[in-house]
C-alpha cells in the first residue's frame, strides 16, 4: 500500500509563501517524511496555529484543524485523547508556540501526549511584519523593538530538555535530506516529540539568513548519545558560531494515551455508548 | 411540618457531612427536602453553614427561619440564635465551645465526650451531631443505622460499630433532654425520595448524553461537575483530563469534539472569560461542544464561593464575531439534567456552542425528586461514521447545505478528508479571502441554521394562575424562590410565575404567548440575582416589554422565600 503514496497525493493548495522562504524546504522534506512512512493522508491530522506555519495543512493533503494562536497543542491533545489511531502533528511558529501558546507547550510535554510538534522557527513574526519573536537574539532591531531585544532568546532545546521531553531535535529548513530524517525519527518515536525547525525569513529577518544558518550548523549525529540527559543538556545549550542540528535528546516515558484506563484498550472514538447504565446509575441518588 | 435546620461552624469541622447525612436520611425517610451551602473561600476557619429544610410538601428554596441549629462554633451563635423560630432550639457543645448558655432554647450536648465514651474517638463527635438532630425530631434511628453502615463500609465492622453507638448515644441525650421540644418527623409515607444537587445533576446529564470528554480548569462553583463526571469516568468510559489553564480546556474539548466524540467543558466567569475565543472557534470551525457556566459574583474574583446571576448579558454577548449560540438556564436539578441533555443533542444536531448557566446557589443546592426518566433522555448520534461515511463518494466539510448544517465526518473513517479552519474557509475548509464566499459561509452558519435554532426554544414555564393579576418572571435558578412566593401568595391573589430556562435565541410567542399574560398583568416582577437587571433588559431588548417592578439582591447570597414575599408585599398593597 505504501508504495502506492506518491507526491500528488499530497499536493495541496499553491502555497502564499514569500518566493525563498524557508516554509517550502519545511514543506518539500516533510512530503517526502510521510511518503517514505508509507502514511496515508487521512491517517493524519494537521492541528496549526496561526502565522506562516499555520497555513501549512492547507498545502498538503490531511485531516486539518486549523485553529488559534497559540493553541494548537491543547487541539491537538484533545484529537489524541478521543482518537489515538490517528497521527497528531502540530505545527506552530516560535511566536505561536512558545510566546502565545507557551503554558501550553511545558504541559505538553509533562503530559507526554503523543503529539508531534513541529515548530517552524524563523526567530520573527513574519504574519504580523517583524516583530521579535521568543528566539530573536538579543539586540536584534525591529519596528516594534526600536532599542533591539532586551530580553534574553528563548532557548527551545535547553527547555525541553529541562523538561524532560520525550524527544528533542532542531533542524534546518535549508537541508531537506537531513531535515526529512529528522521528521521521519520525530514521527516514529513514541512519546511527545518537539521538532524545532530553524528557518530563515527573507523578508523580515535580515539577521539569521539563509547564509547566516548555512555558515553555522552542523550535524550532531557522531559522538552524541541522544540518552544521556547532562551531554543533551549541554548540547542544547549550543547556540552562536556552531548551531547543532539533529536528535539531542530522547527518553522513553510512557505516554499519556497507555496511562489512562478508559482508552487502553480501545480509543474513545470506537466505544460506543450504552445508556441501559442510566437506570442504575440513578439509584445512586436515593 | 416545614423544619429549617442549619449547621454552622468553621471550615473543615465537617459541616458538609453532617449537613448531607441529615439531608439523605430525610430523603430516605420520605421527605422533602431543599439544602443550600453558604461558604468562605477557605479551607480552615471562617463561618460555613449548611441549611436543610423538609417538609411532607415539595420545597424549593430555603426560609429566613430556623427551627433547629447545630452550632459548632460560637459565631454560630452569635449570627444565627436570631434566626431561630419560637419554638426552635440550638443545640451546643458547651465544652467545644467554651461557653454555657442557660436560655431554654439553648440544649447542651456533649458532643465530643460521648463520641469518647461511646463511639471511641473525638472524630464520631459529628456523628453524635447527626444523632442528636434525629433525637429530637423523634426520628426512626434505623435509616441513620444503614446509610452510617454503607458511608463506612470500606472502613471496617470497628469503625461501622463505634459510629453506630456515637449516633446513638447523641439520639438518646436529645431524646431524653429534649422531651418538650414538641418536634415530630413527618414523612410523606411515601417511599425513598430522589436527592441530588445542581452540579451532579448537569454531571449526570452529560454522562447520560453520551459525553465521552470533558477538560476543565477547577474553579468553585463548577468543580462539583468534574468531580461527578470524574468519578463515573470508567463507567461510563469518559476521559477527564484537568487542563492548564481554561483556554487549553475549552480547545482540547473542541480537539475532542473533532476527533467524533462528544465533549464539554465547565467553569465560572473568570474562566469563561478566557475560554471566549475557543467559544468562537467552536462556531468558525462548526464544532459541537457543551459549556457549563457556574456562576459566582464578579467582578474579576469577586466572592468566590458566593452566588449571583450577573453573568447572563457576559453570555449572551460574548467572542468575537457574529454566529448562533444557545443558552440554557435551569432552575432546579431535574430541569439540569433534562436541558444538559437537550444541550448535547442542540450542540450536535446544529454544531453550535451551547451554554448552560447556573450559579452557585443552584451548584450546590440539593433537591428531592420522584426520580428522573431515563426514557426521556434523548440520545441521536448526529456524526458522520464508518461506512455511511466510506460511502460518500464525496466529502466537503463545509459543504453548503438548505439548513446550513453539513455532516460532521468522523477523521480517519474514511478516505475524505475532514479540512476545518478558524479562518473564513470554502466548503473544503481551506482559507480564503473573497467576499462571496465569506457571505455564504455567514448566511451558512448564522442565518440558515438561526430559524431551524430558534424553533428548539422552549418559551418560558407559566405556574399557578393562567390570568394572573400579579406575574414574577425570573430565569435559572430563582425558579424555586419564585414558586414559594407565588404559592404563598396564591390565597389572596391571582398570581403566577413564568420562568425562562431556555434564553437565548430569546423564545417566541407563537408557542405561547407569554407577553400577553405579562401585558395584563396589573404587577410584572423580575427578580434576579444581580444589581442591573439583565434578564429585564433582556426581555425589554427581545419584546419591548417593560417589567413594572424588579428586585435585584447582589450580596452574594442567594433569596430566600421569606424576605422575598416581605419585599413584595409592599408592592402589592397599594394593587
Amino acid at each position: 500500500m505504501s508504495s502506492m503514496i506518491t507526491l500528488k497525493d499530497y499536493r495541496g493548495l499553491p502555497p502564499a509563501w514569500c518566493p525563498g522562504c524557508g516554509n517550502f524546504g519545511i514543506l518539500a522534506a516533510f512530503k517526502n517524511a510521510v511518503i517514505e512512512l508509507g502514511i496515508e493522508p487521512h491517517q493524519l491530522t494537521i492541528v496549526s496555529g496561526i502565522g506562516q506555519s499555520g497555513k501549512f495543512p492547507h498545502y498538503i493533503k490531511c485531516n486539518t484543524f486549523n485553529g488559534l494562536h497559540g493553541r494548537t497543542l491543547p487541539v491537538a491533545t484533545g484529537i489524541r485523547l478521543a482518537n489515538h489511531e490517528m497521527l497528531v502533528l502540530a505545527f506552530a511558529g516560535d511566536g505561536d508556540c512558545y510566546g502565545e501558546g507557551g503554558n501550553h507547550f511545558m504541559h505538553a510535554v509533562r503530559r507526554n501526549i503523543n503529539v508531534k510538534l513541529f515548530v517552524h522557527d524563523n526567530q520573527i513574526y513574519g504574519l504580523t511584519k517583524g516583530q521579535a519573536s521568543p528566539t530573536s537574539m538579543e539586540g536584534v532591531k525591529t519596528k516594534n523593538q526600536p532599542f533591539g531585544v532586551l530580553s534574553e532568546q528563548l532557548n527551545p532545546m535547553a527547555l525541553a530538555v529541562a523538561l524532560d521531553c520525550s524527544f528533542v531535535a532542531r533542524g534546518f529548513s535549508g537541508d531537506s535530506g537531513h531535515l526529512k530524517e529528522l521528521i521521519k525519527k520525530a514521527i516514529d518515536h513514541r512519546g511527545f516529540s518537539l521538532l524545532d525547525i530553524l528557518q530563515p525569513c527573507v523578508t523580515f529577518n535580515k539577521t539569521n539568513t539563509f547564509e547566516w544558518y548555512k555558515q553555522r550548523v552542523y550535524h550532531i549525529e557522531t559522538g552524541h548519545d541522544p540518552e544521556d540527559r547532562v551531554g543533551a543538556f549541554k548540547k542544547a545549550l549550543e547556540w552562536g558560531d556552531r548551531i547543532p542540528v539533529g536528535v539531542i535528546y530522547k527518553n522513553d516515558r510512557p505516554i499519556l494515551e497507555e496511562r489512562i484506563p478508559v482508552i487502553r484498550g480501545q480509543s474513545l472514538v470506537r466505544q460506543s455508548f450504552d445508556m441501559s447504565r442510566l437506570s442504575n446509575t440513578l439509584k445512586d441518588f436515593y | 411540618m416545614d423544619y429549617s435546620i442549619k449547621i454552622g461552624g468553621e471550615a473543615g469541622q465537617g459541616i458538609q457531612t453532617i449537613g448531607s447525612t441529615l439531608a439523605r436520611y430525610f430523603s430516605r425517610a420520605g421527605c422533602h427536602v431543599f439544602t443550600h451551602q453558604d461558604y468562605e473561600s477557605r479551607v480552615r476557619g471562617g463561618h460555613n453553614f449548611f441549611q436543610i429544610r423538609i417538609s411532607e410538601r415539595p420545597v424549593a428554596a430555603s426560609r429566613d427561619v430556623i427551627d433547629i441549629l447545630v452550632a459548632l462554633d460560637s459565631d454560630s451563635l452569635l449570627i444565627h440564635e436570631q434566626e431561630l423560630s419560637k419554638d426552635g432550639r440550638i443545640i451546643y457543645d458547651s465544652s467545644a465551645l467554651k461557653q454555657k448558655r442557660e436560655k431554654p432554647r439553648f440544649l447542651d450536648i456533649p458532643f465530643i465526650d460521648l463520641a469518647i465514651e461511646h463511639g471511641s474517638s473525638r472524630i464520631m463527635a459529628n456523628v453524635v451531631a447527626i444523632g442528636a438532630v434525629l433525637g429530637m425530631l423523634g426520628a426512626d434511628p434505623d435509616i441513620l443505622i444503614k446509610i452510617i453502615e454503607q458511608t463506612f463500609r470500606k472502613k471496617g465492622e470497628e469503625v461501622i460499630k463505634g459510629n453506630i453507638s456515637a449516633a446513638r448515644a447523641g439520639y438518646d441525650f436529645a431524646d431524653k433532654n429534649c422531651a418538650e421540644c414538641g418536634f415530630s418527623l413527618k414523612g410523606s409515607g411515601a417511599d425513598p425520595y430522589m436527592l441530588i444537587s445542581g452540579n451532579e445533576a448537569v454531571g449526570l446529564g452529560a454522562i447520560s448524553s453520551g459525553c465521552k470528554f470533558y477538560a476543565a480548569y477547577p474553579m468553585t462553583p463548577s468543580t462539583g461537575i468534574m468531580n461527578y463526571i470524574a468519578a463515573r469516568g470508567k463507567d461510563y468510559e469518559i476521559v477527564v483530563e484537568q487542563a492548564e489553564d481554561e483556554i487549553a480546556a475549552i480547545n482540547m474539548a473542541l480537539g475532542a469534539s473533532f476527533a467524533g466524540v462528544r465533549a464539554m467543558t465547565g467553569t465560572s466567569g473568570g474562566g469563561f472569560a478566557l475560554m471566549t475565543e475557543g467559544l468562537s472557534l467552536a462556531s468558525i470551525t462548526e464544532t459541537p461542544i457543551v459549556i457549563a457556566l457556574a456562576q459566582r459574583p464578579g467582578p474579576a474574583t469577586g466572592l468566590p464561593t458566593r452566588t449571583e446571576q450577573a453573568d447572563l448579558q457576559f453570555a449572551i454577548y460574548t467572542s468575537h464575531g457574529e454566529f448562533p449560540r444557545v443558552i440554557l438556564a435551569p432552575g432546579t436539578p431535574e430541569q439540569a439534567f433534562y436541558l444538559t441533555n437537550r444541550a448535547f443533542d442542540i450542540a450536535e444536531r446544529f454544531q453550535i456552542p451551547v451554554i448552560i448557566m447556573t450559579d452557585q446557589y443552584l451548584a450546590d443546592s440539593q433537591w428531592t425528586f420522584e426520580g428522573f426518566d431515563p426514557d426521556k433522555v434523548k440520545y441521536t448520534d448526529y456524526r458522520l461514521r464508518g461506512d455511511a461515511f466510506k460511502n460518500l463518494s464525496e466529502y466537503r466539510r463545509h459543504a453548503f447545505t438548505d439548513t446550513g448544517i453539513t455532516p460532521l465526518g468522523v477523521p480517519g473513517d474514511a478516505r475524505h478528508l475532514v479540512v476545518t479552519d478558524s479562518d473564513e474557509h470554502d466548503e473544503e475548509g481551506h482559507l480564503i479571502e473573497d467576499a462571496e464566499t465569506r457571505i455564504k459561509m455567514v448566511d451558512k452558519r448564522l442565518f440558515r441554521k438561526m430559524p431551524l435554532i430558534q424553533h428548539e426554544i422552549a418559551p418560558p414555564v407559566l405556574y399557578g394562575s393562567d390570568r394572573p393579576d400579579i406575574v414574577l418572571a425570573g430565569w435559572g435558578s430563582t425558579y424555586g424562590i419564585m414558586k414559594e412566593a407565588v404559592d404563598a401568595l396564591s390565597g389572596g391573589r391571582k398570581t403566577a410565575m413564568l420562568h425562562f430556562s431556555e434564553l437565548y435565541p430569546f423564545p417566541l410567542t407563537d408557542k405561547f404567548d407569554y407577553l400577553e399574560i405579562m401585558n395584563n398583568a396589573k404587577l410584572s416582577v423580575c427578580v434576579e440575582n444581580n444589581a442591573t437587571g439583565q434578564f429585564a433588559r433582556l426581555v425589554r431588548t427581545e419584546t419591548g416589554f417593560d417589567f413594572a417592578l424588579k428586585i435585584n439582591k447582589y450580596d452574594g447570597r442567594p433569596f430566600k422565600a421569606d424576605s422575598l414575599l416581605n419585599e413584595l408585599h409592599d408592592h402589592i398593597k397599594g394593587l
